[in-house]
């Protein structure tokens, strides 16, 4: 390399790449970052329908439901102030149950369905999704 | 008494931190103080103390002591020998105590084997090490005590997570310790290095091995933990973008960045303050990956619990060391002289390039791990950035930087042709066409991420090779040996992700006893289901049997459900062929009396995991290479 300063060429590389980095990162968060949602913040904003989303809050009682090919189960996420419904196909995390805390990764449908291709579930406080922690009450969050 | 010796251990390991602090500081100002002598005696004691009281650790938990807070909140006493062995780092405090156990153990083992480094050098590297300990001796003692007492003692435990209670909770964590927190002897020597204004071939011969090694526990810590993921919760794929796997790349990254650069400051004393700056972002990646698992702030069996006290603790610790190393960067780099310099086409080039996609990677990671934490504290908006985000993005700068791989080694330092390297990838680029060729008439349909990784994977394969060729096997030294290695690692792992991303097939459905299904070429039966019972647990027991032409695989599933605490886990029947893996779930048993069943199968996945091992591999090879070269000419070889 003729460069009178080879140490600036590799610096002036090296920003380039880093703000590559950057814009690359920055355009793909805003297509794929998914909102964390609870049933009253969706009710409320209604996201379009290709938009990925989490959606959390706590199972609501006796709202779990079959489907017939015994894979399907349907029910509604609460967080007391609003309700929604929600369909996933899959096996069920283990500590998936009524009255339990849990995070449904997903999209809404236009009929108001929310289609998780995934959930999360979280037995006791201990395993709380931090998420959901900062919903129900205002403490363990680190300033 | 062992929970107290333990604790009073700890001091000892904490005051004997600040001693060896007190004597590098003094020694660095006052040379003729005679504190070079001390400090690494010191440094040894220190290590050893710390190990001792980790150990004392380890006996509680052998003896179920109900009396320790920890061992009562962790553990139970049904609970099998290996769990409570495993279980003294399966929870927050016992883990920091690993933690600094390994940076105590790093440092001692620094003061007895490193002989290369200048004494003032050697001084300053240990001080800085005792620095970091102080500050999480501080951190243990004063936000984490593993070894508080209970009073009065409860009756019983509370259990430890089922999901940890697995034989990789003996293996992974230990080994990505001692890979993480290994790190710090890197970030010591470059400060040390700093300090000392001593910049150069020598410092990075001396830093390599130490790198190389933390880099191989580092590397096996991360492929035992995504085959646990893998085979322990039952979802079928080996890496999740978790936080916490996030956590362990980052290090990863620059740690692999870092080995790539230290080899241009070795061999041609380039990259300098490069180099130094790679070694403190490498560690400083592991403080913020310990930040991130250990301050509860995210959801994850990795976060023991939620304290928002320990949580600004250790983001207190991170700014002052980060802080602290970046202003000592900044303030001497100005008087580290540039290195030789060298051709854009060549293998510093190469390994510059390698550097800056690595480190592209990396910051990539980083903000896609850290986005979410940022947002919802500047904005209190909650989101969560998930595989979309990292595949989309770090997908091609990786293929990209696997091409450069198949490139560098072929290279000449300082400067080289472009005619003649693409003469010494001629065959490994045929190797790929033929591949690309293979692929497209065979599989029509393949996404191209895959279809690049396979054919890549291919041609990197043969590429990695080609140093090896027309040299006498017998005399190519074994750090050549190790490079090759573990780029053919690299392609293996790279072959096996894409066939998994590309080939999988996934049925899940609901069958009742004896009923048969397809998925891929294998029809699976469940031929029965009957309880079974463990040491703490109870099951349902599927047995599976499947069959693709003549073969036959019987294997069984299990349901299982933990007393204490209570909580259910699946255990996967993964069966492996040569040429892939069935991996079979039993699901609910639903009410119509049918069971739910999730059956993959994913051809070549073993690649993924057999490529890490061999990545592993070829950085042990190196660094006894390295080893054994460097410290013949001194007589020093044992």
């Amino acid at each position: 390399m003729k460069a009178k300063n080879q140490r600036l060429t590799l610096i002036l590389v090296a920003v380039a790449a880093m703000i590559g980095a950057a814009l690359l990162a920055m355009s793909a968060l805003k297509d794929e970052a998914a909102y964390f949602y609870s049933p009253a913040d969706l009710a409320a904003a209604r996201p379009s329908a290709d938009q990925a989303l989490r959606l959390g809050g706590m199972v609501a009682d006796k709202s779990i439901k079959r489907e017939a090919d015994g894979v399907t189960i349907t029910f509604m996420v609460t967080d007391g102030k609003a309700q929604t419904p929600v369909r996933f196909k899959g096996i069920a995390p283990d500590l998936f149950k009524e009255n339990s805390g849990v995070v449904a990764e997903g999209k809404l449908g236009a009929d108001g369905v929310f289609v998780a291709d995934n959930i999360l579930a979280k037995h006791d406080e201990r395993y709380m999704p931090p998420q959901m922690d900062g919903k129900m009450h205002k403490t363990g969050k680190v300033e | 008494m062992t929970a107290e010796l333990g604790l009073i251990l700890l001091l000892i390991a904490a005051a004997l931190a600040a001693l060896q602090f007190g004597l590098g500081a003094i020694s660095l100002r006052n040379p003729q103080a005679g504190g070079h002598a001390s400090i690494k005696p010191v440094a040894v004691l220190q290590g050893i103390a710390v190990a001792l009281s980790f150990l004392c650790l380890i006996w509680v938990f052998l003896e179920t002591d109900l009396s320790v807070k920890l061992v009562a909140a962790n553990s139970h006493p049904d609970k099998p020998l290996l769990y409570k062995f495993a279980g003294a780092w399966g929870n927050h405090e016992g883990s920091m105590l690993l933690w600094v156990t390994v940076l105590g153990i790093a440092g001692g083992a620094v003061a007895l084997f490193e002989k290369r480094l200048k004494v003032t050098s050697l001084t300053a590297t240990l001080a800085a090490q005792a620095a970091i300990s102080i500050g999480f001796y501080a951190f243990l003692l004063f936000a984490s005590n593993p070894f508080e007492r209970l009073n009065p003692a409860p009756e019983t435990g509370q259990g430890l997570n089922p999901l940890l209670q697995d034989p990789g909770l003996a293996f992974h964590p230990p080994t990505l310790y001692f890979g993480y927190v290994g790190m710090s002897v890197a970030f010591s020597f470059a400060v040390g290095a700093l300090i000392t204004r001593e910049v150069g071939p020598t410092f990075a011969r001396a830093m390599r091995p130490w790198v190389l090694i933390a880099w191989i526990f580092l590397t096996l810590g991360i492929v035992a933990g995504s085959y646990w993921a893998y085979y322990e919760l039952g979802w079928g794929g080996w890496w999740f973008w978790d936080p916490v796997e996030n956590a362990s790349l980052m290090p990863w990254l620059a740690t692999t960045a870092l080995l790539h650069s230290v080899t241009v400051l070795a061999t041609r004393d380039g990259l300098r303050a490069w180099t130094v700056m790679l070694a403190v972002v490498a560690f400083s990646m592991s403080m913020v990956g310990t930040f991130l698992v250990r301050s509860g702030i995210l959801t994850s069996v990795h976060a023991f619990a939620v304290d928002p006290k320990r949580g600004a603790f250790i983001l207190a610790l991170l700014a002052l060391y980060i802080g602290g190393a970046l202003t000592l960067f900044g303030l001497r780099i100005g008087t580290v002289r540039e290195g030789n310099r060298f051709d854009p086409l060549s293998r510093e080039g190469a390994l510059v390039a390698n550097n800056l996609l690595l480190s592209a990677i990396l910051g990539i990671v980083m903000v896609g791990t850290l986005y979410p934490l940022i947002a919802e504290s500047l904005t209190g908006e909650k989101l969560s950035v998930g595989p979309p985000y990292f595949n989309a993005t770090t997908g091609p700068l990786a293929l990209i930087l696997v091409a450069v791989m198949a490139a560098g080694p072929v290279l000449r330092w300082r400067r080289d042709e472009w005619s003649a390297m693409a003469r010494r990838l001629a065959l490994p680029i045929l190797f790929g066409a033929a591949a690309l060729l293979a692929v497209v008439l065979s599989a029509p349909g393949i996404g191209i991420l895959p279809l690049l990784g396979l054919v890549l994977a291919i041609g990197v394969g043969a590429a990695s090779l080609a140093p090896l060729w027309k040299r006498n096997l017998r005399r190519t030294p074994l750090f050549t040996w190790g490079m090759v290695i573990s780029h053919l690692g690299v392609a293996i792992s790279m072959a096996g992700m894409a066939s998994e991303s590309a080939f999988t097939k996934e049925t899940l459905t609901a069958v009742t006893v004896g009923e048969t299904r397809s998925v891929g070429p294998w029809s699976v039966t469940l031929k029965e289901v009957h309880p079974v019972a463990g040491p703490n647990w109870t099951a349902m027991e599927g047995a599976m049997e499947a069959r693709r032409g003549s073969t036959l695989i019987a294997s069984a599933t299990q349901a299982r459900m933990f007393a204490s605490p209570p909580t259910e886990t699946n255990e996967a029947a993964i069966s492996t062929v040569w040429d892939g893996q069935l991996y079979l779930v039993l699901g609910k048993h639903q009410p119509d009396g049918r069971w739910q069943v999730r059956m993959w199968w994913k051809p070549f996945v073993t690649l993924i995991w057999l490529g890490g091992i061999l990545i592993a591999l070829g950085g042990l090879l190196a660094m006894i290479g390295r080893l054994r070269r460097e410290l013949k000419p001194k007589g020093e070889a044992a």
